[in-house]
């Protein structure tokens, strides 16, 4: 083993990330209180920077230190999706922090790291890789989450997470120990092989896997490990929501699909019955207990699970079909769900934030704009044409009936067809009632750029998907050391 | 030398105990404790793999894992600081403004 | 490609900019539309340049979907064919564009109807333009949701709402039959491309389909006869067929400026578009063809007799546009696609005229819309009046204007197509006497005669001439009305048009010189010309003696030939007696159980469910463990 500059070059994404997130801890005490939307921008040039350097990487397979990270197509694909997400978020948060009086410099540092630790993850290929990545990402979301210190959601969304994060962390890494016990190595395409042969370690093999799948399907929000979500996403500060409900939530899909793709295909018969039971579960608790919430960061967090459900059926088939359909409907999702989370945020009543459906009621006569762009989220989230949302759906349901599970998309669209009923109640109560209370609608350049932004991509991923269905098929080589 | 089902039994049984003590006990602190001897119950499995298999990585993710427990218990005891601060109670019971 | 591309594009662009940001627009979103409709018109008007010398243009923009075997593609194909009924839309739709401004002014959704009429624009662009089933079967359903939010208007106003949820319905009636159609076009032909689905037909011209095998019945019948007749119901249901007519007449309620857009020149045909588009496909069945013929047939006569007796001047021009639908479609069902188009194209300028100057005369009297509360309205405004004459001749199949040779040309064709074209001519003919009648009892009526107004009522000043943005496209329109016939007979657009469709191999070219056809229809047309005159065109009282005399054919064609009494009979009271018993007898319990049982069940569950959220975080991590467990004794339950 030799010290080899192509392993610095290939992680130079993420070395320039965690020296910007060093830069900014320091610039932070340097620069006064009026002038910290500096550090927003600042945290933008070194997102856009290191999004040109993985563009950079782009079209090469590389295994790097020896095979413990993994730099291909498929992580950078994951990697730009998490960029754009964070860059989004930053450009949501600048006024929304001022707001609520939690404009500290640290916040961006922390996005930075957790960026960082997202894309550790999506570029593991060894469980101790994996496992620093999602702990760098989990132990940033528990402080963001906690944010407003003052405010009693705010902490206790902050201490359930960390707490049931945390025992979700020993069972995953207790489900790893098996996993090395059984064959003896870590690294994903060494337990890919001792996988397809297990011999008399089956058991082992089979806890191991059982336990990791918790890991996964806590940090997805799929049933029955779903139940931080609406509380975590209730009490969080609504932009660290947004990014925690993309980009977390998507790194996290990355590293399901490569560890059962990859180390589990071996054994995939042994699998798919869970991954369907989960699916079914997050599909059905997910669309009907958002039916009955009132607060809309809470439905949009159960309308999260149920949409974690509808991704998670695409990992039953590992082929070029649910890859793609997976990939394409990933990206969507982070901009219809980022965007949502952003006008819910831009709702300001009296020094909070209006966050209740009765708060958008008539939001149509007061705000047209606000409310066009908000139909647009909820009509693609629902997933009707000509949106984004619809043909995310359409592709998963197609690659679940090439797969062999006919019956499984017809599940899939029966709770889709009962989703669309929450989602059109939001859009009902904008449009179709006269106005009322004192909610106004509070926007700023950078918010209406990143609006503007989510909601074009949605209805051009509706209308005109061409161009991102040929970088996403450019995508779909999975790299295997 | 001592079976590896032995080491086995034992990071098993430790797991269970941390698992039930986060089920069970009020105290947040004593709760965070558990999960501690949850992360502990790993640590022997993996050495103990470690050695059956006479392979280093583990050993060198046991002291991941290690690190990894200090930075969460250091985080973890900041929020229950700030929480503190906020209800004054650290029972676990009296944390649930977010439901339903 | 871009030039073509602009087309639609630019009556979109003006729906965006208009329907986006109708707040800030205050009542000026006409300067948004009205400029990009006119440059749409040029860029068709250049597209049809184009095809006159060179090939048909075809290109694809994107796969929309590409899914393994199912690839939609959205495309654009501009033939002879598509370009000829470019050209037609995109100038009505830029001269309605322009009336508008004058009819809709001070209304208060002005900008709205802006927005909605761009946006019809655009998707009938896209329908003449598209290039496989599917896209035409999305744009055919936008146009018929354009039609419907702009029927519905004034919402406030039950008729309107009343008349688009007609219109709504019975349009779905016929999409089912189409979407059956194109569902079982892609199972037999795996395409649903146009091209590949014709290079495809002769090999499936002898299988065949067993359709009502649910009932037990097996006769077989011919596939491609089965796809041609559901494909046709579509167009029954958009082009106001009998059956599935009565919505079109009941549209008027509508602004008049979407009458005559939608209701007159473009969407309604797009049924006919379509059977001309698949020619290949009705070729291959005679008997489709047939049932085709006769539908146009029987709807022409019937529109006509029924437009005899009306009193409200849209409601006639209505049935008339549904009776010269009957013409084309006729035409279609003899093979004589090339006629048909020709047809629609010279109807679509002259039935335009004719609706916007009822809706000039109607404008100037503050809304009336009753016959016999005009009359000697040629005084006061006469660039309507003069317009409107000559739209009536070019509609009463006079020469030299435009509706005297499409529509000979569909006569006789109809009368050397074998025995049952002599039945079909006489038919026409008929129909030909009866719509010059109503059309010129229509303008005695309206503009001369005795003044029938109240002058006090209408805001006490007299009928006025309307403003110069709605007489210039009467002006322009008639220009249409009175030499598309010349033009198009000139420069034989038939044998144009034609070029991309084919013609059934049974058919025969009509001789186009075979003058004492012409002399007879020509006759027709001056008989009823002759008897409006004679009954309407100078005080008599024959009207009413004949309406005694034929009291029961009267009330036949003053009411409708009851065809919406049939069908609120037969359809809708025992739909509403059903629905009644059920929600008497059964709704607390089956329907209860059933249908609310569903919803109930889902916010039960749900309020269950949400319960389990108890925010108590042992809770939490219980079912985690639990979950945990019940996935390793799963296992080992499986194992």
């Amino acid at each position: 083993m030799s010290f080899s500059a192509v392993n610095i070059l290939g992680t130079m994404p993420e070395i320039y990330l965690t020296f910007f997130g060093c830069i900014l801890l320091i610039l932070e005490t340097m620069i006064p209180k009026e002038k910290r939307s500096w550090l927003a921008y600042f945290t933008i040039i070194a997102l856009v920077f290191a999004m040109v350097a993985s563009i950079g990487l782009n079209g090469k397979g590389l295994p790097l230190y020896s095979g413990l990270y993994i730099v291909d197509p498929f992580s950078n694909f994951f990697k730009i999706i998490i960029y754009i997400a964070a860059i989004i978020t930053i450009l949501f948060s600048l006024p929304y922090l001022d707001q609520e009086d939690i404009h500290l410099g640290e916040y961006y540092a922390f996005i930075l790291f957790s960026v960082v630790g997202m894309m550790v993850m999506v570029s593991a290929g060894d469980l101790i890789t994996l496992f620093l990545g999602i702990e760098l990402m989990s132990l940033c979301f528990y402080v963001l989450v906690g944010l407003k210190r003052d405010d009693n959601r705010s902490v206790e969304a902050s201490f359930k997470y960390f707490l049931l994060g945390s025992f979700t962390a020993a069972i995953f890494l207790f489900g790893i120990s098996f996993l090395y016990g059984a064959a003896g190595t870590e690294t994903i395409s060494g337990l890919a092989g001792f996988i397809s042969n297990p011999g008399t370690l089956k058991p082992m093999v089979m806890v191991g896997m059982i336990l990791t799948l918790v890991g996964f399907t806590f940090k997805v929000s799929a049933v029955p490990f779903h139940m931080w979500t609406p509380d975590v996403y209730e009490g969080a500060p609504t932009v660290v929501t947004g990014f925690m409900a993309t980009a977390g939530k998507i790194a996290a899909f990355a590293v399901f699909l490569r560890v059962f793709w990859v180390a589990f295909s071996g054994n995939r018969h042994d699998w798919d019955i869970l991954i369907i039971l989960v699916s079914i579960l997050s599909m059905a608790v997910g669309n009907i207990v958002a039916i009955m919430q009132t607060n809309l960061k809470r439905m949009l967090a159960y309308s999260s699970i149920g949409h974690a459900g509808y991704a998670l059926m695409a990992l039953l088939l590992p082929n070029r079909e649910s890859l793609f359909a997976l990939l394409f409907y990933v990206f969507t999702y982070m901009f219809m769900t980022v965007g949502a989370f952003g006008v819910i945020l831009m709702m300001r009543k009296k020094g909070v934030e209006g966050e209740e459906i009765e708060d958008f009621v008539g939001l149509s006569k007061r705000h047209p704009i606000a409310a066009l762009v908000m139909l647009i989220f909820m009509f693609s989230l629902a997933g009707i044409p000509p949106f984004g949302g619809f043909l995310a759906k359409f592709y998963i349901f197609f690659a679940v009936v090439h797969a062999g599970y006919t019956w499984l998309a017809v599940v899939g669209i029966i709770f889709a067809a009962i989703g669309a009923y929450y989602y059109l109640k939001v859009v009902m109560a904008m449009y179709m009632k006269e106005p009322n209370g004192s909610v106004v609608f509070h926007s700023s350049l950078m918010g209406r750029i990143a609006l503007a932004l989510t909601a074009g991509t949605t209805v051009i991923l509706g209308v005109y998907p061409a161009p991102f269905v040929a970088y996403i098929k450019s995508s779909l080589a999975l790299f295997i050391p | 030398m001592v079976p590896l089902s032995w080491y086995v039994a034992l990071s098993s049984f430790l797991f269970l105990i941390g698992l039930v003590g986060v089920l069970i006990r009020r105290n947040i602190v004593i709760v965070l404790l558990c999960i501690e001897i949850m992360l502990n119950a790993v640590n022997i499995n993996f050495v103990a793999f470690s050695k059956y298999q006479h392979v280093i990585d583990a050993q060198i993710f046991v002291f991941f894992v290690i690190t990894v427990a200090a930075a969460e218990v250091a985080i973890g005891l900041g929020i229950i600081i700030a929480i503190f601060r906020l209800r004054e109670t650290i029972n676990i019971d009296e944390f649930n403004i977010l439901k339903l | 490609m871009l030039p073509y591309l602009l087309i639609p594009l630019l009556p979109f662009a003006g729906f965006l900019l208009v329907g986006i940001f109708w707040p800030y627009f205050r009542g000026k979103g006409h300067w948004i539309t009205v400029p990009l409709v006119t440059l749409s018109w040029v860029f068709s008007v250049r597209a049809f340049m184009m095809t006159l010398n060179g090939p048909p243009v075809h290109f694809v923009l994107y796969d929309w979907i590409h899914s393994g075997h199912f690839d939609v593609s959205i495309s654009l194909m501009v033939d002879h064919l598509t370009a000829t009924m470019l050209v037609m839309v995109s100038t009505v739709s830029a001269l309605t564009h322009l009336y508008t401004v004058g009819y809709m002014k001070d209304d208060s959704g002005y900008d709205r109807f802006f927005a909605y009429i761009s946006l019809f624009t655009f998707s009938m662009d896209m329908l003449l333009l598209s290039d496989n089933l599917l896209e035409l079967f999305i744009f055919w359903e936008a146009v018929g949701f354009c039609s419907y939010i702009l029927i519905a208007h004034w919402y406030e106003r039950k008729p309107s709402w009343v008349a688009a949820n007609e219109a709504f319905i019975m349009n779905r009636v016929g999409d089912f039959g189409f979407l059956l159609g194109i569902f079982l076009t892609y199972s037999v032909f795996g395409t649903l491309d146009y091209q590949s689905i014709f290079r495809l037909i002769p090999s499936h011209l002898n299988d065949t389909v067993q359709a009502f095998s649910a009932f037990h019945v097996t006769t077989p019948y011919s596939v491609i006869t089965v796809i041609a007749l559901l494909l046709f119901v579509g167009a029954v249901g958009k082009s106001a067929q009998l059956p599935l007519h009565t919505w079109l007449p009941n549209a008027i309620e509508g602004p008049t400026p979407i009458s005559a857009l939608i209701h007159a020149a473009t969407m309604v045909t797009a049924g006919i578009f379509m059977i001309a588009r698949l020619s290949p496909i009705y070729n291959a069945s005679p008997a489709a063809l047939h049932v085709v013929a006769w539908t146009g047939a029987v709807t022409a006569i019937v529109a006509a007799t029924i437009a005899l007796t009306q009193r409200d001047i849209k409601k006639i021009v209505a049935y008339s546009t549904m009776s010269q639908l009957g013409y084309m479609v006729m035409a279609c069902g003899i093979g004589a696609y090339g006629a048909g188009i020709f047809h629609l194209l010279t109807h679509g300028f002259f039935k335009a005229l004719l609706f916007l100057g009822a809706g000039s005369v109607i404008h100037s009297l503050s809304g009336e819309q009753d016959v016999f509360r005009m009359g000697g309205l040629s005084k006061y405004m006469k660039i309507t009046f003069v317009t409107m004459l000559l739209g009536a001749l070019a509609l009463s199949g006079i020469p030299p204007f435009a509706g005297f040779y499409s529509k000979d040309l569909i006569l006789s064709m109809a009368f050397h197509d074998g025995a049952f074209g002599h039945i079909l001519w006489m038919i026409g003919i008929v129909t030909a006497a009866l719509t010059a009648f109503y059309t010129f009892r229509l303008v005695f009526m309206v503009f001369s005669g005795k003044e029938r107004f109240s002058h006090d009522g209408h805001h006490g000043h007299a009928p006025h001439e309307s403003p110069l943005v709605m007489t210039i496209p009467l002006l322009v329109l008639s220009l249409g009305a009175i030499f598309g016939g010349v033009v198009g007979e000139h420069y034989d657009i038939v044998s144009f048009l034609s070029q991309n469709m084919t013609v059934p191999h049974f058919a025969v070219r009509a001789e186009l010189s075979d003058s004492t056809l012409k002399l007879i229809s020509v006759v027709a047309g001056g008989i009823g010309i002759a008897l409006a005159y004679l009954f309407y065109g100078r005080p008599s009282n024959i009207p009413e003696l004949l309406a005694r005399g034929f009291r029961p054919f009267f009330k036949l064609s003053q009411n409708k030939w009851y065809f919406e009494e049939i069908y609120d009979h037969v359809f809708t009271r025992p739909t509403i007696f059903i629905s009644f018993l059920m929600w008497k007898e059964l709704d607390k319990g089956v329907i209860d159980m059933a249908v609310n049982g569903v919803a109930s069940l889902c916010q039960n569950s749900g309020a269950t469910l949400k319960r389990l959220q108890t925010g108590q975080l042992q809770n939490y991590a219980l079912v985690m463990a639990l979950g945990l467990f019940g996935m390793v004794s799963l296992f080992l339950f499986m194992k």
